[in-house]
């Protein structure tokens, strides 16, 4: 027991002690403290569209159908007169879950699986290898595409299908981490001393590899953005009335030369969204590894 | 060394198996009736159960994948449900366009990527630094189909420079074709000339860190030659790897430009197929682009082996 | 705007400027489709804009006027027997295929048994009636009909009528389509799938005088704007089916002429009667669909979504058509009437499922609809799905309403007795009532213009007491194309006929 007792502190110890100083380094850099505030800005205002947005999401205006830049209606209508902004608004809702649940789904798949591959080695190992190969080897967003057609077109589906066809990444990054994790010394002596598997890798292993997965994620949840944006402007993803940026582009599209604006603000939202995400997990990615700077 | 690339090279072969039955698992993962599909708007029975017929799509799964890989292994993809082309030929014939299609976009990338991530790199802290930096990050973010729609209305549509589509075979016309490329190549580039740019700015800034950079300094190198000769060759060593990774995303990212622009490549083939449910079509292509992907990072392996002579040296 | 002038900056930027200036060919006539067609092939082809490309290819039996009247074409005349059972065709005499073959009646019967015969013809449905051909002589040939049709010669107007090489059809047999052979004014030269087709003047064409310019090229460009963008950049001559909301900006542009003509389909809203547990038990009752069709404001929607452009409709068949009941007019928006019939009906809040496919103008219509329905007490929820998918769950009857469109035929016959008769391979709704039945099967084989228009008045009658389709309104094929071009004609079924044109240069 007391061996037990004397290799807790060891697992322990790596984490609490780079724990000020990733924080410190993250607040050191201006951008990636802007891109933090750009994202919990537009997840605030995702979260209280109901009383931000200025209008009813799907209010119809027939009187008002793709009307330009005004007053009333900062960023115009749209092709039913609906308020640009407010679909905008609500849009960012989609979008922003659209990136988070789907990394999540990878995540939820993608990181025990490289747990287990990375950590039991052999023909386990082996096999999963070469599946996350296959699908990696699988271009990205026909993956997607074609899951989603499978599932049917709608944002759940879209987030299932992106969150399966990036998975592929989290279990190679996962195992990779695990690799070099596993030979060290805390999580040997946690072995020596007889602790199951699963103990081991639950609270000596993935601790201490979370910092490349955290930055990974939000640098997928960047691109995942894009490609709900992608899938919904293929007409595969957020389906009217609801909105969601790429949908909204999609609608767009065939009004450009008349109606510019619709397309205009949704898309430099997107620019805006997944831009802030790249800032915060580069900023993230530098605090974590002091080497990259 | 052989030893090793062998393996290397052996271990795609499981891996190519299980991308053929991913492939083949899309046609039973796709809903709706291929045959109903391209039955046409008359919905004639007597046309639908004809076409499921010649297709075999009558038969159980097993024995459709047995008739595909069967295929496949002879060098036969099926042909198409929808223009009875040979999916082979297909091939042949829309690979040149996204094969240029993406090298232009990859000489794009490299032209822009590799030299701003130097600068970025030596002028660290410098407004060049910032600038390089921020329009990479711009270059990331922007969806590409956004940038294509937008590009169109202003170069095309506005302002009548370029053709908005309409692709013509460099053997027909080569100025023509480059006009039509140029904005393709740009929207599929710049999220790659991001890339290059970021990952040389690293492996610049490291590599100006190492030994031999301080060693050329204290001999009196000029800076530029040290800058060339001992800095960025050395950090091409990894990029030049990623070049050839990226050059496998290209493929897969030439999807939605190819759409946007309309450009007869790969991207549009599969998923016009996809929509119409052209499953013959939609598995030769995703095999023939992942086959390509292992290729590419086999020859990135070998690239990074041929430039990095201490790794060479490891493996033995 | 300042996003524009950015980028103009960083296009320059990137040196390309060499390369700026259009180049054009006065000696191709170049047309955007809006899809890619199938087979090449008039026994095989299924889509609509393969035969936009046959209209130059491969001349047909019969032709259409503007007026949906029938004129020759290669059949110089024709005359139905007296009992309705036998069509003879008088053929056009001197008539060279593409091929150099000589076009007689044996070509005739060849090309109809063909028709009915080649594995996977999309034809067989269309002739079915014809039960064996006889070549009376080298230049007239008999079709005998197991039953009168009255339909028959608006599909000989087609591609039932379009004529192939015998020779050229019997050497590629079901490669045929890869290098097709007919006898129209241009001959087939190269296809690279969904990038291009080229044809080139026949010279040993019948009516080569009316033929002037040399080529013709046929570009797939699905997207609209993107279609719109080519012809204004001069990519592209003409372009077919402009969006109606794009109308606007291409009426200032003097450089262009637009071409509108109502087409002969209908977009509809089909419900689910009898087909399988989908069915929505509200909507089985007539007063529920009518209510339905009363809450919406077709006029709105027409506004809203095509500028105004389309015509309006209640009918299967569009105002203009002389088969159009005068009597029962679209009607006006009644959300109290419709209230009333719903209450009537002991249903004032009835839900309903609507699917439809996942395209833009679908999904505006069927949001402009769930707001007009809304205020008739109807809730209506939208489940979008790819066409493919909604194909299928509409030929198996798992739907409760779909949107659905139809591109429409010469013969009101083609509009009609799939959707509404009980057995219609196209009736997804079951819909089913034997005395409209017969009144559908009594049309199909009168052969007097007059008594026929009678009976559909009679059937549009039926069909709009028992809405099984809520008819919303009509398509209308919007070409655009430069000013260069001169005599152009519209014709209803949306062909871009190439007689009579000429480019300037």
């Amino acid at each position: 027991m007391t061996l037990v007792a004397t290799s807790e502190p060891i697992a322990e110890v790596p984490p609490t002690r780079r724990a000020r100083p990733i924080r410190d380094r993250f607040l050191a850099r201006p951008s990636a403290v802007i891109g933090a505030l750009v994202v919990l800005l537009f997840v605030v205002i995702a979260l209280a569209a109901p009383l931000v947005a200025p209008y009813d999401p799907s209010g119809t205006n027939w009187s008002a159908i793709r009307k330009p830049m005004s007053w009333a209606h900062w960023f115009g209508t749209d092709d039913l007169g609906r308020d640009v902004l407010t679909r905008v608004i609500w849009g960012g809702r989609a979008s922003l879950m659209a990136g988070v649940v789907s990394v999540a789904i990878a995540l939820s798949i993608g990181v025990p699986l490289g747990l287990i591959a990375g950590f039991f080695g052999g023909a386990v190992d082996m096999i999963l290898m070469r599946v996350t190969d296959a699908l990696l080897a699988c271009p990205f967003l026909i993956l997607a595409i074609a899951l989603s057609a499978f599932l049917g077109p709608n944002l759940t589906n879209a987030m299932i299908a992106i969150g399966i066809s990036r998975m592929p990444i989290f279990v190679r990054l996962t195992r990779g981490e695990v690799l070099t994790v596993k030979v060290e010394e805390f999580v040997e002596a946690a072995r020596a001393v007889g602790n199951p598997p699963l103990r081991i890798m639950l609270r000596h292993v993935l601790p201490n590899v979370l910092g490349p997965i955290i930055v990974q994620a939000t640098l997928a949840i960047a691109t995942s953005i894009i490609a709900e944006a992608s899938l919904s402007f293929l007409g595969l993803g957020q389906q009217p009335p609801a909105a969601s940026w790429g949908s909204s582009l999609n609608v767009a599209k065939n009004y450009i030369s008349q109606a510019p604006w619709m397309a205009l603000w949704p898309g430099l939202a997107i620019c805006l969204v997944v831009l802030a995400f790249n800032l915060l997990g580069d900023g993230l990615r530098d605090a974590f590894d002091p080497r990259e700077v | 060394m052989t030893a090793y690339l062998l393996r290397r090279g052996l271990v795609c072969l499981p891996t190519l198996l299980i991308v053929t039955v991913i492939v083949f698992l899309l046609q039973v993962l796709l809903p709706g009736d291929p045959a109903l599909a391209l039955a046409g708007e008359d919905r004639d029975p007597a046309v639908i159960a004809f076409i499921r017929q010649e297709y075999h799509l009558d038969q159980p799964l097993p024995v459709q994948y047995a008739y595909w890989i069967g295929g496949v292994v002879r060098g036969d993809l099926g042909q198409s449900i929808k223009t009875k082309t040979p999916v082979t030929e297909l091939i042949a014939e829309k690979l040149p366009v996204t094969v240029e299609l993406s090298c232009l976009a990859m000489l794009f990338a490299v032209a822009i990527g590799i030299p701003a991530g130097v600068v970025s790199a030596v002028r660290r802290g410098s407004v060049w630094d910032w600038v390089a930096n921020a329009v990479g990050l711009f270059g990331l973010s922007i969806p590409s189909f956004w940038l294509g729609i937008m590009l169109i209305l202003v170069v095309s549509v506005d302002l009548g420079w370029l053709p908005a589509s309409g692709y013509v075979s460099p053997f027909e016309d080569p100025l023509q074709n480059l006009r039509s490329m140029i904005m393709p190549a740009f929207v599929l580039g710049a999220a790659s000339a991001a890339v290059m740019m970021r990952h040389t700015r690293g492996a610049m800034l490291s590599a100006m860190r190492a030994d031999y950079v301080r060693t050329a300094r204290a001999k009196g190198l000029v800076e530029r030659v040290v800058v060339v000769r001992h800095g960025l060759r050395n950090a091409l060593i990894p990029v030049i790897t990623l070049g050839a990774l990226e050059l496998g995303q290209l493929l897969s990212g030439a999807v939605l430009t190819e759409q946007v622009f309309t450009i007869p490549g790969f991207g549009k083939l599969i998923v016009d197929a996809v929509f119409t449910r052209d499953y013959a079509v939609v598995q030769g292509v995703v095999l023939f682009t992942a086959t390509a992907y292992l290729l590419l990072n086999l020859a990135a392996d070998l690239l990074y082996f041929a430039v990095n002579p201490r790794l060479r040296a490891e493996v033995g | 705007m300042d996003f524009r002038q950015v980028s103009r900056v960083g296009l320059l930027a990137v040196g390309v400027v060499a390369l700026f200036g259009a180049a054009a060919d006065a000696q191709t006539l170049r047309i955007g489709l809006q899809d890619d067609p199938d087979a090449l092939d008039p026994a095989l082809s299924r889509t609509f804009t393969g035969r936009i490309v046959f209209a130059s290819m491969c001349d047909k039996l019969v032709d259409i006027a503007p007026d949906l009247s029938f004129v020759p074409q290669l059949a110089l005349s024709w005359e139905t027997a007296p009992d309705g059972k036998a069509l003879t065709l008088k053929l056009r005499p001197d008539v060279k295929f593409q091929d150099g073959e000589t076009f007689d009646a044996a070509a005739v019967k060849y090309n109809i048994e063909r028709s009915l015969t080649l594995p996977g013809t999309q034809r067989k449905s269309e002739i079915g009636s014809v039960a064996s051909v006889d070549v009376v002589d080298p230049l007239t040939v008999r079709l005998n009909l197991s039953a009168p049709s009255a339909p028959l010669l608006a599909q000989l107007s087609d591609r039932a009528g379009m004529m192939v090489s015998p020779k050229a059809a019997q050497a590629a047999g079901t490669n045929f389509a890869t290098h097709p052979v007919c006898a129209g004014p241009y001959k087939f030269v190269d296809r690279v799938p969904q990038d291009h087709i080229t044809v080139e003047r026949f010279a040993d064409y019948w009516d080569k005088a009316r033929i002037t310019i040399p080529r013709i090229t046929y570009q797939p460009i699905p997207d609209t704007t993107v279609r719109l963008a080519n012809l204004q950049s001069g990519q592209l001559d003409l372009i077919e089916r402009l969006h109606p909301t794009d109308l606007d900006a291409v009426k200032q542009d003097k450089r262009f002429v637009i071409s509108t003509q109502t087409g002969l389909g209908y977009n509809g809203i089909t419900f689910n009667i009898a087909s399988t547990e989908a069915v929505n038990p509200a909507f089985k009752d007539p007063r529920v669909r009518r209510a339905f069709s009363l809450a919406i404001d077709r006029e709105a929607i027409n506004q809203v979504v095509y500028n105004g452009v389309y015509e309006v409709g209640n009918q299967p068949v569009p105002p203009d058509s002389p088969f159009y009941d005068k009597a029962l007019p679209a009607p006006a928006r009644d959300v109290a009437k419709a209230k009333a019939l719903l209450k009537e009906a002991g249903q004032p809040t009835p839900m309903l499922t609507m699917t439809v496919t996942n395209n833009n103008e679908s999904l505006q219509i069927a949001q402009i609809m769930q707001a007009m329905v809304a205020e008739a007490g109807i809730t209506l929820k939208i489940v979008a799905t790819e066409f493919t998918t909604m194909l299928d769950q509409g030929n198996r009857g798992n739907f409760e309403s779909e949107m659905t469109a139809w591109s429409g035929r010469v013969d009101p016959d083609g509009n009609l007795y799939s959707f509404l008769s009980c057995k219609g391979a196209l009736n997804d709704g079951k819909y089913c009532d034997p005395a409209l039945d017969k009144l559908l099967d009594e049309a199909r084989v009168t052969g007097d213009r007059a008594k026929r228009i009678e009976l559909y008045h009679q059937v549009f009658e039926l069909a709009d007491k028992d809405s099984p389709i809520v008819y919303f309104n009509h398509q209308k094929w919007i070409n655009v194309f430069t000013a260069k071009l001169e005599g152009y004609k519209a014709y209803p079924d949306g062909m871009i006929r190439v007689y009579d044109l000429k480019l300037k240069s």
